[in-house]
């Protein structure tokens, strides 16, 4: 199996089992630095349990993942070194302030204080949350803690960004900030987006889809080639069709 | 990945770890109580109901307050261990351990890290409760203050290293009750915190021999001496063996391929 260098992330023939039940089967795509695909799939599709061995929460004995031409496996801390992620539950510490919950995510991929605070302030201020810097995470609405992860997940300036369903549980005004600002992410600063979700309407034109179901890639490519594989006139009516009547 | 990424990541864990501790002033209080409800009312009323010999490393005949202590300073030290596996069942829970374990360095350290920061909690929960106890008369030789800090990092590590590796067992919060009654009442009840070996032989020759081989026993004897400043050499041994064996098995427990981790479903 050979690992292509070019891509942000390449997963080949992944499988994997809980207890002898198949939750991903010979899952296989590649993304592009610069490019957003958007992991598509019904609840209990398989996408968190992807993250999960992207992020080697968990370990695959079948297939291969590569981030950045770095083996998951083999070259675990090199390969985590590029990924930023955004998990599903909120990880932040509700106890301490946004620049605490920052200044401990700084440490712990090894930068320097004095790297680290512009480097808050910058990804702060794009958010607008620089202000609210010194106020409790408890203290913040649903849409301002997920721009803190959001932020939190670039300060290392990672080549791919994992968003699992981030935009879960907001309000339409505070998702579409969110979708936007990371396909903005995406074009201009040639971050390669992996985002998992079963919104629909969370898609841009121009973006690359992985249509996931009961562990199986269903679908994968551009839009547009999307559309035209599965003979349709819309994403929501090809969604439809390959997961035959569980879109949300 | 250098020298500096380690010494950033660990101080970070462990700053993070003192500071929620520090600040989150219920949990500071309950950490003293216990030990201190043992103290003035357990030991107060259980002073005269039994009778102790002198045996090393104590000189003299001494009040059972003085007896217990180093058991009580044990208790802390188990029960926080305890705690920061809870907190690590509840985090892996809620998610924010996901935070540490995908960061980009060895899994070993990072736990390792977690444990250190825990210990120190627990030394900082122990001085508190010999300040309280100094002013109930309960007096140690001076150097002898200075003698168990090292002993509380290695028994801090060896019963942090017990919690981390049952974390890396317990699925949900829920069954952590299980270990309340399967691990830290027997533990602490089969030890020599509340009573020495020779008197527990009296009453069963069995329980006295769990207690031996106990290395809650062991930690505790370990503090025991350390506090009139001698060493205790099978003590030691037993403490760092212990503490060895609980931190492989953790790490085997928490590593992805491995341990229990691999068995565990997900979303």
């Amino acid at each position: 199996m050979t690992i292509n260098n070019s891509s942000a992330l390449c997963i080949e023939q992944l499988s994997y089992a809980y207890s002898g039940k198949k939750a991903l089967d010979q899952v296989s795509f590649s993304i592009q630095p610069g490019e957003c695909t958007l992991l598509l799939g019904p609840n209990g599709a398989g996408k968190s349990t992807l993250f999960s061995l992207i992020t080697r929460l968990y370990d695959s004995r079948e297939g291969q993942i590569s981030l950045c031409g770095y083996d998951i496996k083999r070259q675990t801390r090199l390969a985590l070194a590029k990924l930023g992620v955004v998990f599903q539950q909120s990880t932040l510490d509700m106890d301490l302030t946004v620049m605490q919950n920052l200044l401990y995510h700084t440490a712990l991929h090894g930068i320097a204080r004095k790297v680290a605070l512009p480097r808050i302030q910058q990804e702060l201020e794009r958010l607008n949350m620089f202000e609210r810097r010194f106020e409790k995470i408890r203290q913040l609405n649903g849409g301002h803690r997920r721009r803190v992860e959001i932020a939190r997940a670039l300060l290392h300036k990672p080549a791919l960004l994992l968003l699992d369903e981030p935009t879960v549980g907001l309000d339409v005004p505070s998702r579409l900030a969110i979708v936007d600002y990371v396909h903005q992410l995406a074009t201009e600063e040639n971050l390669a987006v992996l985002w998992a979700s079963h919104l629909i309407d969370e898609i841009f034109p121009d973006d690359h889809l992985v249509v996931l179901h009961k562990g199986c890639v269903k679908a994968k490519g551009t839009v547009t080639e999307v559309l035209a594989a599965t003979d349709s006139t819309s994403i929501k009516d090809a969604f439809y069709n390959l997961t035959q009547g569980e879109a949300t | 990945m250098n020298c500096l990424h380690y010494w950033r990541a660990m101080s970070g864990i462990i700053g993070r770890e003192l500071w929620r501790f520090i600040t989150q002033r219920e949990r500071f209080i309950s950490a003293l109580v216990r030990p201190l409800i043992w103290l003035f009312v357990f030991a107060a009323g259980f002073r005269a109901a039994l009778g102790l010999a002198i045996t090393p490393p104590y000189e003299t005949y001494i009040l059972y307050e003085v007896y217990i202590t180093p058991g009580l300073i044990g208790m802390i030290q188990l029960f926080n261990g305890m705690q920061s596996s809870l907190s690590m069942v509840y985090d892996r829970e809620m998610g924010s351990m996901r935070i540490l374990m995908v960061c980009p360095l060895p899994r070993w350290f990072l736990l390792l890290s977690k444990l250190l920061a825990g210990t120190f909690v627990s030394i900082l929960q122990v001085y508190v409760f010999l300040g309280i106890a100094w002013f109930y008369d309960i007096h140690a030789p001076w150097q002898g203050y200075l003698w168990v800090l090292p002993t509380l990092m290695l028994s801090g590590l060896m019963l942090g290293a017990l919690g981390l590796l049952l974390s890396s067992f317990i699925k949900q919060l829920e069954n952590f009750a299980g270990v309340m009654n399967f691990v830290i009442f027997p533990m602490f009840f089969m030890s020599t915190a509340l009573y020495p070996l020779w008197k527990m032989k009296e009453s069963s020759a069995l329980l006295a021999t769990l207690a031996e081989y106990n290395p809650f026993s062991q930690a505790v004897e370990l503090i025991r001496f350390a506090l009139y400043g001698q060493f205790n050499q099978q003590a030691f041994f037993y403490t760092l063996g212990a503490f060895m064996v609980f931190m492989a098995a953790a790490i085997v427990g928490y590593n992805p391929s491995k341990g229990m981790m691999s068995k565990k479903g997900g979303g």
